[in-house]
C-alpha cells in the first residue's frame, strides 16, 4: 500500500526535517520511503513543501499524486494545497481560518500553540506536527517514531523533541476526524 | 650548482620563438636559477597556458603541462595541492596571465599557494600576431589598436602585491643576471611568487610601434629601468618615464597547501564514522 | 534491513565517489549540486584527501585535471551554467587523456534559468558541449541508489579508458531522499589506471591505434613527460602532421566506441513484448515507469526502456526492444534531445512521439499515461 504525505508551511518551520524523520521511521519498519521537496530561493520565510511517500512495495514515482494527508501550518499553505486535495485528509493548524471553498475532509489541530505554550519552544512545532501525522495516519508506530527522532535531532535536545512527538500523538488521539 | 643545459630537453630545440625574441633569455634565466639551487628535475613541474611564453615548458626536462589559455595557475593549483612536496612553476605571458587568466592570478595570490609564476611580459599578444593586451601601455599600437590603445594598463607587480603574493620582483631580458637572482629568490619563497620579466617582441610590438630592432628594444629597457634600491633615493621627476626593477616585495606569510595539510591532520579520522546526514537539524537546537 | 539509509541523490553520488577512491575534489558552489561539494569538504580531509573551492568552474575542472595528473582520483560537481564554463577543459581532458569525473545536476536553462527546478536540457551539451570531435562518456542515474552505483562506474570508466566521464543527474534525483542499501565496501569492482613501470623509453601516448589506452605515469615520479592540448604524437610533443592528427583523433574516438558493449547499461520493464515502448532516462523515467505499470494494469502492452549509459547511446539494445513496438514515446524534461537519438536509432521502425516538458515540474504519471492510452499529446 502506498501512503502519500504533503507537509506544507513556511520556510524555517522545519518541515523538511519532519518529512525526513517520517521517511526514516518508515525505513526502520522495513518499508520503502521517498522524500522530496520543492523550494524557492528563500532559506527562511516563503512557501515550503516536503513530500513523503511510504509503501510496502517498490516506489516508482517519488512525488505525491493524490495525498492521503496534507499538513498545512500556515494559511498560505492551506490555500495553496487545500483546493487540490481529493480523497485525503487535511490537517491544518488551528490558527488558520478554514475556507468553505476547500472541500476535502479537514481536521484543525493546535500544533503551533502546543509547541509554544505547552512545550515553551516554537521551534519544535515540526516535531509536534510529525507526532500528529504519525498518530492520525498510523503508518508507523510511536516507538519507531521515537527512535527516528532520536537519530536525527541534535544531542541535548532529545527529551524536548520526544515530548513534542508524544504531544503530537496525543493531539492525534483527541482530534475529531 | 648543476649544469643548466642538463635541464633542457635538448632534442626539442631549436625553439619556435622569433629571432630577437626575449623569451629564450627569460627561459634561460629560469633554468640557471634552477641550476643554482640544484633542484631535482624529477620533483619540478612546469605548467603553462597558451601563447608564445607558454611554449617554454616543452623545452624543459621536467614533467611539463601545456594547458588551456589563461588556466595554467588553476591546473598548477590542483598539482600543488595534490603534491605539496613538488616544486611547481608557472610560465605565462601578459595576455595569458592578466587578461583571460586574471581571475586565477589574483586568487592564487590570495591563497599564497607555493607556486612560482614567471610572467613574460612583452606587452602584446604575439602568438595571434600583435593584438594589444592589458599590459600594452596606453597609446601604443596593436593590430586591434590601430589608432593606439585608449585602455589603461595593469601594474602587474602592485596587482600581485595587493592580491596577496608574498614575493614580487621585476626584471627585463636585458638584465639577465638580475632575473636569475630574483628567480632564485622567488623559487625559495614558500608562497605565491611573481617575477615579471619584461621581454622584447621585435616582430609585433617592435615593428608595429617602430621601436627598432631587438637590440634597440633591449637598449630601451636598459635606459629606462631603475633598480628599486636606486629609485628609493631618486626624486619623482627623475623617475618620470622610468620603471623599477629588482625585488619589489618579500614577506613571509602562511602558505595555503601547508595550512591545508595541517587541517587534514587535525580532522583526519576514519571514513567509516561517517553517517549520511542532513544539515537542517540545527533549527531544533534552538 | 540494518544497512538501509535514507539518502539524498547528491549524497549518494558523493559516497559513490568516495567508495571509488575519490581523493581530490575541486568545485564552485552552484544549486542544485552544492551538497556534493559540502560533503566532500567535510569528508575528504578525514581520509587524507584534498578539497578546494576554486574561484570558478573553469578553475575547478582545471584543478582536478592537474591533480589527476599526479595520480589522484578526482571529481567536480556542478549544474548547467557551471557545466557550460567547464566545456573547454572537458575537451582538454579528452585530448590529453586525463581521467576525471564531472557530476552535472541539471536545472532549468538556458542562462541562470531556474536554479531550484528540474530540467534535463543538458543531454546534448554533455555530449557535444566542447568543440571538435572528442571522447566522452555520460551516465544517467534513474534513482538515488544508481547515483551511488553509476558514480562508482564513472570512476572505473574514467580510469580504464582515460576519458572524462559525466554523471548526468537532475534536481529531483539530486535532492530526493530514498532508501538505499549500500554495497559492502569490499564488494565493489574498483579500477585504477594502468601505469608504466620504467621511465626509460616511456612514450606517454603510445597505444594500439584500434582504441588502445596508453599507460599513464603520474607527475613527480621521474617520467618527465610533456602533456599538451595540442595534437601530439606518441611522445606527447606537439605535431602538425596531418597523419598524426588523424590517427590520434580516430584512436581517441575508437576507445569509447570499442568499450561500448562492456559499458552499456540500461533498465527495462515489460519492454520485451511491448507494443508501446516508452524511452526515458533520469527522473522522467520514474514517471514513465509508473505510467507503464498503470497501462499494463489496464491490459495495454506498454514497456519502458531506460538507458543508464546515455553516451554512447545503447543503440543496439534499443533497436531490439523497439523492433515489435507500434509506437515509441519519449518523455523528457526538454523539447527533444534524447528523442533525436531515439529517432536516429529506430529510423526505419515505429514513429517516435516526442513528449517534452519544460515548466520545471516533474512529469505526473498520468501525463504520460494519457499519451500511452490516447495517442497524441
Amino acid at each position: 500500500m502506498r501512503t502519500e504525505f504533503r507537509l506544507s508551511g513556511s520556510g524555517g518551520q522545519g518541515l523538511l526535517l519532519a518529512g525526513i524523520v517520517l521517511a526514516e521511521a518508515a525505513i526502520i519498519e522495513d518499508k520503502n520511503a521517498v522524500q522530496t521537496q520543492s523550494y524557492g530561493p528563500e532559506a527562511r520565510g516563503g512557501a515550503s513543501k516536503a513530500e513523503v511517500v511510504i509503501s510496502d512495495t517498490d516506489i516508482d514515482y517519488p512525488k505525491a499524486t493524490d495525498p492521503d494527508f496534507l499538513l498545512a501550518l500556515t494559511a498560505e499553505a492551506y490555500k495553496s494545497y487545500g483546493p487540490c486535495m481529493g480523497k485525503g485528509l487535511i490537517i491544518v493548524d488551528s490558527s488558520v481560518p478554514l475556507s468553505d471553498d476547500i472541500k476535502a475532509r479537514t481536521v484543525s489541530v493546535p500544533i503551533l500553540k502546543t509547541a509554544s505554550d505547552d512545550l515553551g519552544k516554537k521551534v519544535v512545532a515540526n516535531i509536534v506536527a510529525l507526532g500528529v501525522l504519525g498518530g492520525i495516519s498510523g503508518v508507523v508506530s510511536l516507538p519507531t517514531m521515537e527512535l527516528a527522532v532520536k537519530n536525527r535531532v541534535p544531542k541535548g535536545t532529545e527529551d524536548l523533541n520526544l515530548s513534542a512527538l508524544r504531544k503530537g500523538f496525543e493531539l492525534a488521539k483527541s482530534a475529531k476526524i | 650548482m648543476s649544469d643548466s643545459l642538463s635541464y633542457f630537453r635538448q632534442n626539442r630545440l631549436p625553439h619556435i620563438w622569433c629571432p630577437g625574441c626575449g623569451h629564450g633569455t627569460v627561459t634561460g634565466s629560469l633554468v640557471r636559477a634552477i641550476a643554482r639551487l640544484g633542484l631535482d628535475k624529477n620533483k619540478v613541474i612546469v605548467v603553462s597556458g597558451i601563447g608564445c611564453s607558454s611554449r617554454a615548458p616543452g623545452y624543459l626536462d621536467f614533467d611539463t603541462l601545456h594547458t588551456a589559455h589563461g588556466r595554467a595557475l588553476a591546473f598548477a593549483t590542483g598539482i600543488k595541492l595534490s603534491r605539496p612536496d613538488l616544486k611547481v612553476i608557472v610560465m605565462t605571458g601578459d595576455g595569458d596571465c592578466t587578461a583571460i587568466g586574471g581571475n586565477h592570478f589574483i586568487h592564487a595570490a590570495r591563497r599564497n599557494i607555493d607556486i612560482t609564476t614567471i610572467v613574460m611580459n612583452n606587452n602584446i599578444y604575439g602568438m595571434t600576431s600583435g593584438q594589444y593586451s592589458p599590459m600594452t601601455p596606453k597609446g601604443m599600437l596593436g593590430t586591434t589598436a590601430p589608432y593606439g590603445t585608449v585602455e589603461r594598463s595593469f601594474d602587474l607587480a602592485n596587482l600581485a602585491i595587493a592580491a596577496g603574493a608574498t614575493y614580487v620582483a621585476r626584471g627585463t631580458a636585458y638584465h639577465a643576471p638580475l632575473l636569475i637572482d630574483v628567480m632564485e629568490k622567488a623559487l625559495l619563497n614558500k608562497g605565491f611568487s611573481v617575477v615579471e620579466a619584461i621581454t622584447q617582441c621585435p616582430t609585433y610590438m617592435g615593428r608595429k610601434n617602430k621601436l627598432g630592432t631587438a637590440v634597440e628594444m633591449l637598449n630601451w629597457f636598459k635606459e629606462r629601468a631603475v633598480n628599486v634600491k636606486a629609485a628609493a633615493a631618486m626624486s619623482p621627476d627623475k623617475l618620470e618615464g622610468k620603471f623599477t626593477i629588482g625585488e619589489l616585495y618579500n614577506k613571509s606569510e602562511p602558505e595555503f597547501t601547508a595550512e591545508y595539510s595541517a587541517l587534514v591532520e587535525q580532522v583526519r579520522r576514519k571514513f567509516d564514522t561517517f553517517q549520511g546526514g542532513v544539515r537542517e537539524c540545527a533549527q531544533n537546537s534552538d | 534491513m540494518p544497512n538501509a539509509k535514507l539518502m539524498q541523490g547528491n549524497e549518494a553520488c558523493t559516497l559513490g565517489a568516495l567508495a571509488a577512491g575519490l581523493d581530490f575534489y575541486a568545485g564552485y558552489p552552484i544549486t542544485p549540486s552544492t551538497e556534493i561539494a559540502e560533503l566532500c569538504a567535510e569528508e575528504l580531509p578525514k581520509i587524507g584527501g584534498k578539497f578546494i573551492q576554486m574561484e570558478d568552474e573553469i578553475g575547478s575542472i582545471a584543478a582536478i585535471i592537474g591533480a589527476s595528473l599526479t595520480g589522484r582520483k578526482t571529481m567536480t560537481a556542478t549544474s548547467g551554467p557551471g557545466f557550460s564554463l567547464m566545456q573547454e577543459n572537458i575537451g582538454y581532458a579528452g585530448i590529453t587523456e586525463v581521467p576525471i569525473v564531472i557530476i552535472n545536476v541539471q536545472r532549468v536553462g538556458p542562462s541562470t534559468g531556474q536554479p531550484t527546478s528540474l530540467a534535463q536540457g543538458d543531454v546534448m551539451q554533455a555530449r557535444w558541449g566542447t568543440h571538435g570531435d572528442h571522447p566522452v562518456v555520460v551516465l544517467a542515474p534513474g534513482n538515488v541508489k544508481e547515483c551511488f552505483e553509476l558514480t562508482v562506474k564513472a570512476f572505473n570508466i574514467a580510469e580504464d579508458l582515460r576519458v572524462p566521464v559525466i554523471v548526468l543527474t537532475d534536481e529531483v534525483i539530486g535532492h530526493m531522499r530514498e532508501k538505499v542499501v549500500l554495497p559492502e565496501p569490499g564488494s565493489l569492482k574498483i579500477s585504477k589506471r594502468k601505469a608504466p613501470t620504467n621511465p626509460a623509453g616511456y612514450k606517454p601516448y603510445e597505444a594500439d591505434l584500434d582504441g588502445g589506452v596508453p599507460l599513464m605515469a603520474a607527475f613527480g615520479q621521474g617520467y618527465r613527460y610533456h602533456v599538451t592540448g595540442l595534437f601530439h604524437d606518441e611522445t606527447g610533443f606537439p605535431s602538425n602532421k596531418s597523419d598524426v592528427t588523424d590517427r590520434m583523433l580516430r584512436r581517441l574516438m575508437r576507445k569509447v566506441e570499442k568499450a561500448e558493449p562492456q559499458m552499456r547499461d540500461y533498465f527495462e520493464e515489460s519492454a520485451h513484448d511491448c507494443e508501446i515502448l516508452v524511452v526515458a532516462f533520469g527522473s522522467s523515467a520514474m514517471s514513465s515507469l509508473s505510467a507503464v505499470r498503470q497501462a499494463r494494469a489496464q491490459g495495454i502492452k506498454a514497456g519502458l526502456f531506460r538507458p543508464k549509459t546515455i553516451w554512447p547511446f545503447p543503440e543496439e539494445t534499443l533497436r531490439a526492444y523497439a523492433a515489435k513496438a507500434k509506437r515509441v514515446i519519449v518523455p523528457e524534461m526538454n523539447l527533444g534531445q534524447i528523442a533525436l537519438e531515439v529517432e536516429r536509432v529506430i529510423r526505419n521502425g515505429a514513429p517516435v512521439e516526442r513528449l517534452g516538458k519544460v515548466n520545471g515540474e516533474l512529469f505526473k504519471p498520468e501525463e504520460i499515461l494519457s499519451v500511452i492510452m490516447g495517442g497524441k499529446q
